[in-house]
C-alpha cells in the first residue's frame, strides 16, 4: 500500500505498524471531506466554542459570584478540567478520523472495541441536535435586536419595564402559541422570521460542507466577531460619568464591580471558602469550552493523522478564553452599572436572558451612539451564536452520512425536518420559555456532563494514558507535559463527577417534580426521548452497514 | 475600584491575551506542515494489502 509522502512527517519505516495501518485507512477515506487549513479548524472550534455564555453568562456568573475572586478557581478549572478535556475530545476525534469516522458513535467504536460503544456515542448526536433546536431560536433574537437597533426599532424609552415587554412579546413569553400569533406584531417583525433566516443560513453552510461552508464563514466571521467587542468595548470604557447626579455610577467603579476583591469586608481566603462559587466557575469553564458535547470530536476527526492537535486545541482554547474574560469581562457588567447602579446589576445578573435581552437593551439605548453600539453588540451575539449553532449540525450530519450512507443532500434534508420540528415545539411552548429551559437542563446541562464522563473515561483508562500520550504527541508542536495524562485519568473524571453530583443535587429536584406537575414539561423530556431513540436507531443501522462493511478487526497494521 | 480588581483584572486580562497571543505566534511561526504540500512523490510504507 502506497501513503502519499505529503501525509508522512517521518520516513515511513519510522511508523510503527498500528500508525502504518492508521496512515493507510484514512488514506483509503480521503474522498470524504477535510479541513482546508489549519487556521480554519482552530478558529472553527474557537467558533463552536464561543456563544452567547462568553458575552452574558460569564460575566454574570463572575459579578454573582465574589467579582475577582471567581477568577482563582475559574483559572483552576480551566487547567485541571477544560483543557486536559478538550485534549480528549481532539485527540479521541483524530484517532477515530484517522481511522475512517467522522461521527461518534464511529469514534467511539474503534476506541472501545465493545458492542456498547457507538450506543454511547448517540449522546454526542442526540446533544448537538437537540441544543441546536433551541439555539437556533435565541440566535434569531439576538439577529432581530440587531436588525432593529440598526432600524432604529428599539428607541423604548428610560423604563425598564419596557424592554421587558418588548422582549416578552418578541419571543412569546406570556402564552403557549404567542410566538405563532401575528395579529399584535408583523410576520416580518416577529422573532420566527428571524428564525427561519438562521435556519436557512444554518443549512446553507453545513450544505456546502466543511471547508467550503463551516470553515470559510468562521475564517471571516470569527474575526468580524472580535472587531464588533472591539467597538462595543471602546464605546463602554469611554463612558465615564454619564450622570453627574450619579458619580458613583462610573466606568471604573463598573469594572470594580465586576473584578475588585475583597466585597461586604471579606478577606481573599473567604471568599475563596465559598464551595458554590468553586462548583460554577468549573461549570462555566465546562459550557464555555463547549467540551461534552461531541462537537470538538467530529471536528478533530477531518484532521490528518499527523496534524498537530496540541498546540491547536490551546489556541483554540485561547481564542474562547480572551473572548471571554478580556472582551465579556470588560463589556457587559461596566455597561450595566453605569447605567443602573449596584442594585440594578445585581439584579439583572440573576438571569442571563434579561440581562442579554432587557438590561442591556436598556443601557444601549441611554448611552450616546447607543443605537449604533446596540446593533453591533447584538450583531457580535448573532454572529458567535452561528459560528456555534452551525457546528451543532456537523456531528449528525456525519452519522448520517457514514452511517447510513446517504448523500449530502439527503442527510441536510432529513436533517433540516427533524430540527425544524424540534424547533417548532420549541417555540410553540413559548411561555416562559419552559420548553427550551426544560431542553437545556436535561441536554444541554446533564447529557453533556455525561458524555464528557464517557470520553474522560474512554480515553484515560479505555485507551489507557500510554496510548493516548502517544496520540496527543503525534505531530505535536508544542509538548503536553506527562502529568496531564494522569490529571485526564485521575482528576478530571473526579472532578467532573463532584461537580455533577452537586449540581444534581441542588438543581435536578425541582426539574424532576416539573416532570410530574407540568404537562409541557413532561412533552418536552419525552420529546428529548424520542431524539435519543432515534439517535440510537441510527446508530443502530450505522454499525450494521458498518460491520458489513469494514468489520472491526484486531489493529495490527495491515 | 480597589487594588485587589486592579491586580486581578489586569492578570486575568493580560494573561489571557498573552496566551492568545503565543499561541498565535507559534502557530503562525511553524512552517506549513509537510502534508499540506502538494505534488508530493508517493512512498513505500511496506505494508502488505
Amino acid at each position: 500500500m502506497k501513503i502519499p509522502e505529503q501525509c508522512l512527517l517521518l520516513p515511513a519505516d519510522r511508523y510503527d505498524a498500528p500508525t502504518r495501518g492508521a496512515l493507510r485507512r484514512w488514506h483509503v477515506n480521503q474522498g470524504k471531506e477535510a479541513w482546508g487549513t489549519r487556521a480554519g479548524v482552530i478558529l472553527a472550534v474557537a467558533g463552536s466554542a464561543v456563544g452567547l455564555g462568553n458575552f452574558l453568562r460569564f460575566p454574570g456568573k463572575a459579578a454573582q459570584y465574589e467579582g475577582g475572586a471567581f477568577m482563582i478557581p475559574y483559572f483552576v478549572a480551566l487547567f485541571l478540567l477544560g483543557l486536559p478535556i478538550a485534549w480528549v475530545e481532539w485527540a479521541l476525534g483524530r484517532y477515530g478520523g484517522a481511522r475512517g469516522y467522522n461521527s461518534l458513535p464511529g469514534i467511539f467504536r474503534v476506541v472501545w472495541r465493545n458492542k456498547l460503544s457507538p450506543y454511547l456515542g448517540a449522546l454526542g448526536v442526540l446533544i448537538p441536535v437537540a441544543i441546536y433546536m433551541y439555539y437556533v431560536y435565541i440566535e434569531g433574537w439576538c439577529l432581530g435586536y440587531a436588525w432593529k437597533f440598526a432600524a432604529g426599532q428599539m428607541a423604548l424609552g428610560p423604563e425598564q419595564s419596557a424592554y421587558g415587554t418588548f422582549f416578552s412579546n418578541f419571543v412569546g413569553l406570556n402564552s403557549h402559541g404567542a410566538a405563532y400569533d401575528f395579529t399584535t406584531i408583523h410576520f416580518a417583525d416577529s422573532a420566527l422570521f428571524f428564525l427561519g433566516i438562521c435556519f436557512v443560513l444554518n443549512f446553507v453552510l453545513i450544505y456546502r460542507g466543511l471547508s467550503k461552508g463551516i470553515e470559510w464563514f468562521c475564517k471571516w466571521a470569527m474575526p468580524a466577531l472580535v472587531v464588533c467587542a472591539l467597538i462595543v468595548l471602546a464605546r463602554v470604557l469611554t463612558l465615564g460619568t454619564p450622570d453627574p447626579a450619579k458619580p458613583d455610577q462610573n466606568v471604573l467603579n463598573g469594572l470594580g464591580f465586576m473584578w475588585n476583591l475583597g466585597w461586604g469586608g471579606k478577606t481573599i481566603w473567604q471568599q475563596l471558602g465559598n464551595a458554590q462559587m468553586w462548583l460554577e466557575a468549573a461549570g462555566q469553564i465546562f459550557f464555555s469550552l463547549s467540551v461534552g458535547f461531541g462537537i470538538i470530536c467530529c471536528y478533530a476527526s477531518y484532521l490528518k493523522p499527523n496534524d498537530d492537535i496540541a498546540l491547536s486545541s490551546v489556541t483554540a482554547a485561547a481564542g474562547n478564553e480572551f473572548c471571554e474574560v478580556a472582551l465579556g469581562g470588560l463589556i457587559t457588567v461596566p455597561a450595566a452599572f453605569v447605567f443602573l447602579g449596584t442594585v440594578g446589576v445585581i439584579a439583572a445578573t440573576k438571569s442571563t436572558f434579561n440581562l442579554g435581552f432587557v438590561t442591556l437593551p436598556m443601557v444601549f439605548n441611554t448611552m450616546p451612539l447607543g443605537q449604533f453600539v446596540g446593533a453591533v453588540f447584538f450583531f457580535l451575539l448573532f454572529l458567535a451564536a452561528l459560528t456555534s449553532s452551525v457546528s451543532m449540525l456537523q456531528p449528525a450530519i456525519a452519522l448520517l452520512e457514514e452511517g447510513l450512507g446517504l448523500g449530502r443532500r439527503a442527510s441536510v434534508s432529513l436533517l433540516g425536518f427533524i430540527t425544524a420540528a424540534g424547533s417548532a415545539f420549541v417555540v410553540y411552548f413559548s411561555k416562559d420559555v419552559i420548553a427550551l429551559d426544560t431542553m437545556d437542563f436535561w441536554v444541554g446541562s446533564v447529557c453533556i456532563y455525561i458524555l464528557a464522563t464517557i470520553e474522560v473515561l474512554l480515553f484515560g483508562w479505555v485507551m489507557g494514558i500510554e496510548k493516548g500520550y502517544q496520540e496527543l504527541e503525534r505531530g505535536a508542536e508544542i509538548r503536553i507535559p506527562k502529568f496531564v495524562m494522569y490529571i485526564i485519568k485521575y482528576v478530571a473524571p473526579l472532578y467532573l463527577f463532584i461537580v455533577f453530583a452537586v449540581w444534581l443535587r441542588q438543581t435536578a429536584g425541582a426539574y424532576v417534580q416539573k416532570i410530574g406537575h407540568d404537562p409541557v414539561v413532561a412533552m418536552t423530556v419525552g420529546f428529548i426521548v424520542l431524539v435519543l431513540v432515534l439517535a440510537i436507531l441510527l446508530t443502530a443501522q450505522s454499525v450494521r452497514r458498518w460491520n458489513r462493511i469494514h468489520p472491526l478487526q484486531k489493529e495490527n497494521g495491515t | 475600584m480597589n487594588l485587589g480588581g486592579w491586580i486581578i483584572m489586569i492578570v486575568s486580562v493580560g494573561f489571557v491575551t498573552i496566551f492568545l497571543g503565543w499561541c498565535i505566534y507559534r502557530v503562525v511561526r511553524e512552517p506549513e506542515a509537510p502534508q499540506k504540500l502538494h505534488a508530493q512523490a508517493e512512498i513505500d510504507t511496506k505494508d502488505q494489502d
